[in-house]
């Protein structure tokens, strides 16, 4: 059978598309080997140094405990309120629902600065109240991080809601199970792929956010990409190239063995139903 | 009895997260809707800097013609990978959204870095070129408007693909090798089959990509060096450099009413029930 497939021009502009994505990631590798102090590029010799400062400063580990930390918090919070609104809507459709949803997703619609300047006065008048919850602390960061990224939570959580079947939750209404424990003992457990999923994507929007951290933090929360932006803006230190290079390998390793491993699975279940 | 505990164990499940929200992200943006109305004093005057001003109204012109360019650049680019995304042999699919998904999963911080240290004075850029003795002089790359357009245009393919490959495999092939097999080209066939029949998916593209790119503010930081500001920029430095907040929060209604409108416009044109279901 004839199949539709690309040309050759079609494939050179696709290629050059992918080269243009990838050439920035490729680009911080030799700047990390660089045995300088500032941004430049090693001319024969390689060192390691900037590997090292990632390692004993301090800072840098400090801010990458926090980053985890918050990330935690703000994804087990977002995935919990996600998680109780979907369901909400799964078993009972109110007639505005879609205005429901609509005002959820509020906070990844409206532009990032918007947002920025808006969760910025939320934490200075929180401060105002009490120091220890608003403006450049933990607490603040992770309320804030939790307002950006629960849309994204509740999207993959109502994805992952309108593929369960319905007929497992029926029947256990019909044997007399109460609202409590059709969710804690049918349903979550049968989402919990889905849950997981959201608490993955979660934490590593919050685990890179800057955009609303730039606002609300500045000598005390500082987390990984806060103190990367410090040493980015000013001068450039070459420990930020180390830092990037270790994050680009760890992405492309899970992103691999995410990919890979579906396409194993789908094409194992293919054979077995063949 | 039941029916009502029931309903009420329902609104307890839905409620938290709506009033989670009203109080930590509405409520406090009308707090900055506030402050465009109160500071330094009360009345329109923010406002009519924002439509008077020529320092605004110059970040306002830079802003629309950066965001356009890379609208139409970015749509473009996008194209041609969920061509090759879609169209291709299995194999060549799964190396495509492996390129795709990579920048998408790199923190936005990252991939600028990652452009500064190509582009800049002594980058790999200019290095190579000057290596090969086609320029004398570094070009400046960074720190310029060429810079953040490049910058935003890898943040926004990715987003660009997603509309565009639905679009794509939504459509019915077998027209496509009916138009080739009656002996169009691959040119025509593109050009009078493929493009209108993506059309949907070029125009929501087009605006996801402009919508974000109006918002967008780190990569244009980073890329732009402080010397081409943007509009999400320029509320940066109003609210910590210049410490006008009044004017922070009258940039930042006009543009949430900006983006309000650009959303109806999209929800008008592409119908996003078909996207999502």
């Amino acid at each position: 059978m004839a199949i539709y497939r690309p040309g050759p021009f079609a494939l050179i502009l696709a290629i050059l598309v992918i080269a243009f994505l990838i050439a920035p990631l490729f680009a911080v590798v030799p700047t990390s080997f660089t045995p300088t102090s500032y941004l430049s590029l090693p001319s024969g010799e390689l060192s390691l140094r900037h590997y090292w400062t990632l390692i004993e400063d301090a800072q840098w580990r400090e801010s990458v405990l926090l980053s985890i930390s918050i990330g935690l918090a703000s994804s087990a919070l977002a995935t919990v309120l996600a998680t109780s609104f979907a369901l909400g809507l799964w078993f009972q459709k109110p007639r505005f629902s879609a205005a429901l949803i609509g005002f959820v997703m509020m906070p990844m619609i409206v532009p990032p600065v918007v947002s920025a300047i808006t969760l910025y006065f939320l934490l200075t008048s929180i401060s105002r109240i009490s120091a220890a919850l608003g403006y450049d602390t933990w607490a603040g960061v992770v309320l804030a991080h939790t307002v950006m990224i629960a849309p994204f939570a509740v999207i993959l959580i109502l994805v992952a809601l309108s593929q369960l079947d319905r007929r497992i939750d029926m029947a256990a209404r019909g044997m007399g199970a109460s609202l409590w424990q059709r969710i804690s003992l049918i349903i979550v457990p049968n989402l919990r792929f889905g849950i997981m999923t959201a608490f993955f994507l979660c934490f590593v929007l919050s685990w890179e956010e800057i955009g609303v951290t730039l606002f609300i933090t500045s000598t005390n929360a500082i987390t990984l990409p806060r103190l990367v932006w410090m040493g980015l803006r000013d001068n450039v230190d070459p420990a930020v190239a180390a830092v990037s290079v270790l994050l680009i390998a760890l992405t492309v390793l899970v992103l691999a063995i995410v990919i890979l491993g579906r396409e194993r699975w789908s094409r194992s279940r293919a054979l077995g139903q063949g | 009895m039941n029916d009502i505990r029931r309903k009420l164990g329902i609104v307890a499940l839905i409620a938290p997260l709506p009033l989670f929200l009203a109080l930590a992200y509405v409520l406090p943006f009308f707090g900055v809707v506030r402050w465009s109305f109160t500071l330094p004093e009360p009345g329109m005057t923010q406002y009519a800097r924002v439509f008077a001003d020529p320092v605004v109204q110059g970040v306002f012109v830079r802003t629309l013609r950066v965001c356009l360019i890379v609208t139409v650049l970015t749509t473009l680019a996008a194209y041609a990978i969920s061509y090759l995304w879609v169209f291709g042999s299995r194999t060549v699919q799964i190396i495509v959204e492996f390129f795709i998904l990579i920048p998408f999963w790199i923190s936005t911080l990252t991939r600028a870095f990652g452009w500064l240290a190509l582009l800049y004075n002594r980058g790999i850029v200019n290095s190579l070129l000057q290596g090969a003795g086609v320029i004398d002089e570094p070009l400046v790359l960074v720190r310029n408007e060429f810079g953040v357009v490049v910058g935003m245009m890898h943040f926004l393919i990715p987003f660009a693909v997603l509309p565009l490959a639905s679009s794509m495999r939504n459509l019915d092939r077998r027209v496509l090798m009916a138009a080739r097999g009656m002996g169009s080209s691959r040119l025509r066939t593109f050009w009078s089959v493929l493009v209108p029949m993506t059309m949907p998916g070029i125009i929501g593209a087009s605006i996801i990509t402009f919508i974000f790119s109006l918002g967008f503010f780190i990569t244009p930081a980073i890329l732009g060096g402080g010397r081409s500001v943007l509009i999400a920029e320029f509320i940066y430095v109003q609210t910590f450099q210049t410490v006008n907040w009044g004017l922070a929060g009258a940039i930042s209604v006009v543009l949430v009413l900006a983006v309000g409108a650009l959303i109806v416009l999209f929800l008008r044109l592409t119908r996003v029930e078909k996207l999502v279901g």
